[in-house]
């Protein structure tokens, strides 16, 4: 206890670091199903033909969407924010009463919001755009639990000792308000039990945009809550993270706020590329596709920031998987921000749009990018939080290899995939007819669905690997003292 | 200035918001009043029409089948012609979809039959070997939810002035006007005359029983929004 004068207290960050793991298996046991279901149709009906209606693909889907946004990352973020906002403002939670009771009460309202999700979504209660699937009173909910969170975050910010915002804050503030803003002007409904004067389901709305309006409002959603859900809150984690675990100084300040700042301002338009071809207006998916490429700068500014903190440092790469972890990470978010943006080039979407490629990229951003940097963190933090240290060091190299192998045989196969499929849609004979049928295209991805699957399988059994580390961690690991917590974590082997 | 901002949270979040709002404003703004208009010959749904893309919206087909054809030969040889914005002005939501696992819908009642749905729906792989898509067998057993359509239909013409009642201009110039009940039982009696219609066309007994008694199964349903995407 002799540089720091703060005993933060993590109740709330342990809580949630508890949801991110639970909620992570669920999201990607989930998605696992998903993978076999494609591979193999009578997946679709593995608990039987009476519940076939809860366990097929169509429904499922939502489930492993949002389970793995608004539940691992989401929880991830959480756990985090109330580890790192602490740690960098220099207060603690336990010094306002306040604080402390809007902190538990986000987790225990976020909690039932989770089990308001699993059961509508099962119903089929949805309002269909992705990532936004919840009904009214649900959305009602969201609001109330995100500005909750935003009264704990400026609250805490308001308390500071350290005056200075770092890094991390500024990506958690933008988190707050670009979510709050997407999420408000997405969701506008009206309900139409109230307007009918109480007839049919009271649950039910309807948008108030429609067609091409209602495609590009959440297609700005769509793409932007990936920005600030996927994006902006993990470059926080990582920013914090890598420094601390490598005890090395972020590499460039000046290449931060270049990054921070433009991110901010370009990665908003870029939404347009999601409806290439579509009905939009043209100049409008131009303005889509131009932003997407110039979003690799401040993407890479981020991650080459980070790649350079390392600097003189590359042997902690080989020989710690929780700087392996990260540094997958942020390599990760390089190949996933050069890929997005060249599928968000006009003759290139052509081709990939409606394919498996999209799917594929969304993945290795997800899985390689945002989950592994999630995990990190919370291998990070568990020592701290836990003051016990992280039970077994081999068991993360070996979660390590069997999660990259995962997600290197999605995303190739899905390439692969989503690559053939497009060809054989636009394929024509020497006559100028169609060459293949449609089914011919779906039969073609056999092989590739059983491969994504399999890569799917791996990776949730990392998954598992990691929470056996983590209970292991948190009940029995030996006891650490304070001063064994400077910079890399302590590991036991 | 950056280090200034750094000082002051408020006005470090204001310069935030807007700085990411600025798209927003610039991109969706313009064109926001030309994309709602409809094209001629593009109405309203029926009660049961919008009761069946309720169905279709419950079981997330649009997560595997989109109803947006681009404007490729190859798109429109195999789904029809190119779709056009007006087209979608009374869809609420939008049903574009992001994933072609299955064929795009969009023209799909243009070259299927209420038949040809019915086997479908019941056991994709007898009428198209190799499909993966799983069978929906149990909209031939739930009931649609006719009472919330009605609700629906009567919430967007009160609040966005949807032409129910009131001539629509077609393609071929004749005019078409499609009927909103006063009352849910009068919309309840409307969906079933439609529903009859469909069930002419279908094979299963238990479904044709149904609507004999009066109910309307899902499946008859979504067959009707579908017949009606063209």
């Amino acid at each position: 206890m002799d540089n720091r004068p703060l005993e933060y207290d993590y109740t709330i960050a342990k809580w949630f670091m508890l949801t991110t793991v639970v909620l992570g298996i669920v999201g990607m046991l989930v998605g696992v199903i998903l993978a076999w279901q494609m591979a193999f149709p009578a997946v679709n009906t593995f608990a039987g033909e009476g519940l076939a209606e809860y366990t097929n693909f169509s429904r499922l889907r939502p489930l492993h969407t949002d389970a793995v946004i608004f539940g691992f990352t989401l929880s991830g973020i959480f756990a985090t924010w109330y580890y790192i906002g602490q740690r960098v403002l220099k207060v603690s939670m336990a010094e306002s009463r306040f604080l402390m009771f809007l902190g538990k009460l986000h987790f225990w309202l976020y909690l039932l919001l989770v089990a308001a999700v699993v059961v509508s979504l099962l119903l089929g209660i949805t309002t269909s755009k992705e990532y936004a699937e919840f009904e009214w009173p649900i959305d009602i909910a969201v609001v109330v639990v995100w500005v909750i969170w935003g009264m704990g975050l400026f609250g805490l910010i308001g308390i500071r000792r350290e005056k200075s915002l770092y890094i991390s804050i500024w990506y958690y503030i933008a988190t707050f308000l670009g979510i709050a803003m997407l999420y408000l002007f997405n969701n506008m409904a009206i309900p139409t039990y109230f307007v009918s004067g109480g007839i049919g389901a009271w649950y039910h709305s309807v948008s108030m945009y429609s067609g091409t309006n209602d495609a590009l409002v959440q297609w700005w959603y769509g793409h932007n809550a990936v920005a600030f859900g996927f994006t902006v809150p993990i470059v926080a984690m990582i920013y914090y993270f890598l420094p601390k675990e490598s005890g090395q100084a972020v590499y460039s300040y000046k290449l931060s706020l270049l990054a921070f700042w433009g991110l901010m301002f370009v990665y908003l338009w870029a939404g347009g590329h999601h409806l290439l071809f579509s009905t939009v207006p043209d100049w409008m998916q131009t303005m889509g596709s131009v932003f997407s490429v110039v979003l690799i700068l401040p993407s890479w500014g981020s991650a080459i920031n980070m790649l350079l903190t390392m600097k003189g440092e590359w042997q902690q790469v080989a020989a710690s998987p929780l700087i392996k972890f990260m540094i997958l990470a942020s390599t990760f978010y390089m190949f996933s921000t050069l890929e997005g943006p060249i599928q968000a080039i006009k003759s290139v979407n052509a081709l990939a749009h409606f394919t498996d490629w999209i799917v594929g990229h969304v993945h290795d951003g997800a899985l390689g990018w945002v989950a592994f940097m999630i995990m990190a963190a919370l291998f990070h933090m568990a020592p701290r939080v836990f003051k016990r240290e992280i039970y077994s060091k081999s068991l993360m190299n070996t979660q390590f290899w069997v999660q990259t192998l995962g997600v290197v045989l999605y995303f190739t196969s899905m390439w692969i995939a989503g690559i053939t499929q497009g060809m054989m849609w636009r394929a024509h004979d020497e006559f100028g007819n169609l060459a293949y049928s449609f089914i011919d295209t779906v039969s073609v991805l056999q092989p590739y669905f059983t491969i994504r699957a399999v890569g799917g399988t791996l990776y949730l059994v990392g998954m598992f690997l990691f929470a056996y580390n983590m209970y292991k961690t948190m009940t029995s690991s030996r006891r650490v003292e304070e001063n064994e917590l400077q910079n890399a974590s302590p590991m036991g082997a | 200035m950056f280090h200034w901002l750094e000082k002051n949270p408020f006005f470090f979040a204001v310069a935030v918001f807007v700085v990411i709002a600025f798209a927003g404003l610039i991109e969706i703004l313009p064109n926001f009043a030309q994309a709602s208009r409809p094209v001629i010959g593009t109405k309203p749904y029926t009660t049961l029409e919008l009761a069946g893309r309720h169905v279709y919206i419950k079981n997330s087909c649009n997560a595997c089948h989109s109803q947006l054809i681009r404007p490729f030969k190859s798109e429109t040889d195999r789904y029809g012609k190119y779709s056009l914005s007006g087209e979608y002005a009374y869809d609420r939501p939008f049903l574009w979809g992001s994933k072609r696992t299955g064929p795009d819908l969009m023209r799909v009642g243009n070259y299927r039959t209420t038949d040809w749905h019915e086997n479908h729906m019941k056991n994709p792989v007898a009428v198209v070997p190799g499909s993966i898509m799983p069978a929906y067998r149990w909209m031939f057993k739930n009931t649609a939810d006719i009472d919330t359509a009605f609700a629906e239909q009567l919430t967007i013409m009160k609040a966005f002035a949807v032409p129910y009642n009131t001539e629509i201009p077609m393609a071929d110039g004749s005019k078409v006007t499609v009927a909103l009940a006063d009352t849910v039982e009068g919309a309840r009696a409307s969906a079933l005359e439609e529903a009859k219609v469909i069930t002419a066309d279908m094979k299963d007994q238990a479904v044709k029983d149904a609507v004999a008694a009066g109910t309307i199964p899902e499946i008859v349903a979504i067959i009707a929004y579908m017949n009606s995407l063209k």
